[in-house]
């Protein structure tokens, strides 16, 4: 019995010694961005507004989390279609070398995305093609394609193919199928692969820094933010960011996920 | 012979849904890839690329140290971050799943891994805040009184670690915990009925059960890890640079495009031998 307390109380030292550790930048970021003063380090000088203020009316920092917004959304909603039309496809047809093909469609997973960005460059380059919002969509597709295609393909089971045999049978179309039957019956991992890859490439650096010229991405522009030092608005942008993926999660995991996990 | 064209016609369909999606991986990543390695053979003169067709690139690597050196630094980094990662997050990941009420696990689970939503590159920079010679850290330390003059964290290499530490443990704790749940009790139960310790049941049993769990988890944060130029950008600064920092330097200030690819290669060939040593633990093609 002693034992078991003495291993408890080690347990809740080192959860929390952890917890800890997972917490103090955010914890650190968040309380600094209401920093009244030039710099978001100690002391603490008082609550302000000011540096939230400061980022809505920075025009560069808004057009860059538009431009952000738009890429994410727009470049999953592409993978997501390629993805799902391929896992149907795979799933659906024996096609000679599948396995291969599959192989293939999963590739760019297990290469940095600095190297994509980087073979991108190289080809752009080349053929004199301008860097833009397009190319970096163009290297967010790559990135998010597999892991679309991996989610979807994995959640369709066998028993689905009974179901868009009957829709068969009764006159539907090969799209009609997969529009009317098999999407809506896939839809929760349809969501979840879009959603995943919203948050990828709402985040994601190396692509989208390497990829672009003038029109930039919200990651891009903070880092041109960091290059002028420790800056309270820097910690503002920050937090909003931060709690607004909260927030999205909050919504996704009461409305999305809330069925899965009710045993 | 109907059934013949039916097939064929079920082949070109098939193909039809397949196709866009293969289309694409070839045309923005097998191509590209390919291309970079091509150009991984030429060199720059000047402004130009001139398509020369040698292995300069990579006898220029092997000859000049500080680039050798960046490969080492990167290695160093990532084998330590890998390690200390699992070490502190396979604890944690066994009080979530071991020790926590059932229906408080998602939520203690949740928690573990809030910060993974800031974003990555003002994840390190709040790391900066806190290591920063002005800093949290600083403070709380000539506070209290442990030292005398503040400690130079940032800019170290100490610095990438702790930032690389972090958004692995987070990483690592959701795999880990992933793997701890999924193991029936009935191998713990019989592990105790065979007249096992709990020390016993975790080494000879639970351990070797998760392992494969851990492998997958410490290749990605390999992979991860060695190819990530912003973490040691911030916080390692430019005192000890690390591949992808010498890459970007390449591209950025050079315009050495032929270098950049030849060192690209060389960080891809150091994340397959790191596939390779585990590849016999690895359940990649499970996933």
């Amino acid at each position: 019995m002693l034992r078991h307390r003495l291993s408890t109380l080690l347990a809740v030292i080192y959860a929390a010694a952890l917890f800890g550790f997972i917490f103090l930048p955010v914890a650190v970021l968040v309380l600094f961005s209401f920093q009244d003063g030039r710099l978001p380090v100690p002391p603490f000088n008082g609550f302000s507004l000011q540096w939230y203020e400061a980022i809505f009316a920075d025009r560069k920092l808004m057009a860059a989390l538009l431009n952000s917004l738009i890429v994410a959304t727009a470049s999953s909603a592409v993978a997501c279609l390629l993805g799902f039309m391929a896992a149907y496809g795979f799933a659906r047809y024996k096609l000679p070398g599948s396995v291969l093909q599959r192989g293939l469609l999963i590739a760019p997973m297990t290469v940095s995305y600095l190297i994509i960005a980087l073979g991108l460059l190289t080809v752009l380059n080349t053929l004199g093609i301008g860097l833009s919002l397009w190319t970096v969509g163009i290297g967010h597709v790559v990135i998010n394609l597999p892991l679309c295609f991996a989610i979807i393909y994995s959640s369709m089971g066998d028993h689905h193919v009974n179901i868009e045999r009957a829709a068969r049978d009764l006159g539907a179309s090969d799209w009609k199928v997969m529009l009317l039957v098999t999407a809506p019956m896939l839809m929760p991992s349809i969501l979840a692969s879009f959603f995943l890859s919203v948050t990828f490439s709402w985040d994601e650096f190396i692509i989208a820094f390497l990829l672009s010229r003038f029109n930039v991405t919200l990651p891009v522009e903070i880092w041109s933010l960091l290059r002028s030092g420790l800056n309270p608005k820097t910690n503002a942008i920050g937090s909003v960011v931060f709690l607004a993926s909260i927030a999205l999660l909050a919504i996704l995991e009461l409305t999305l996920f809330r069925k899965k996990n009710t045993p | 012979m109907t059934t013949l064209s039916l097939e064929n016609a079920d082949r070109r369909k098939a193909w039809g849904f397949v196709a866009p999606a293969l289309v694409w991986t070839v045309a923005f990543f097998v191509v590209p890839f390919l291309f970079m390695a091509a150009m991984s053979l030429w060199s720059r003169q000047g402004r130009e690329i001139v398509r020369a067709w040698n292995l300069d690139n990579y006898l220029r690597f092997f000859g000049e140290n500080a680039l050798l050196k960046g490969l080492s630094n990167s290695l160093e980094i990532t084998l330590t971050v890998t390690v200390l990662s699992v070490l502190l997050a396979y604890p944690l990941a066994w009080i979530i799943a071991e020790r926590v009420p059932k229906r408080f696990q998602r939520t203690a689970l949740i928690l573990a891994i809030l910060p993974f939503w800031t974003s990555y590159v003002v994840r390190s920079y709040s790391w900066l805040l806190v290591l920063t010679k002005n800093g949290v850290i600083n403070q709380a330390l000539l506070g209290i009184g442990i030292i005398s003059e503040p400690l130079e964290i940032a800019s170290t290499r100490t610095a990438t670690v702790i930032g690389f530490v972090h958004f692995f443990v987070m990483l690592l704790t959701l795999t880990i915990y992933a793997n701890l749940v999924q193991l029936s009790p009935n191998y713990r139960r019989a592990a105790a009925d065979l007249g096992a310790n709990g020390l016993q049941t975790f080494w000879h049993v639970i351990l070797p059960l998760t392992l494969p769990g851990i492998m997958t988890g410490a290749f990605l944060t390999f992979v991860l890890c060695i190819g990530d130029y912003i973490t040691p950008q911030i916080l390692g600064g430019n005192n000890e640079l690390v591949l992808p920092q010498i890459i970007m330097l390449q591209i950025g200030r050079r315009a050495d495009l032929p270098m950049a690819s030849a060192l690209s290669i060389v960080l891809m060939l150091a994340v397959t031998l790191a596939y390779a040593l585990c590849a016999r633990w690895l359940k990649i093609d499970r996933v």
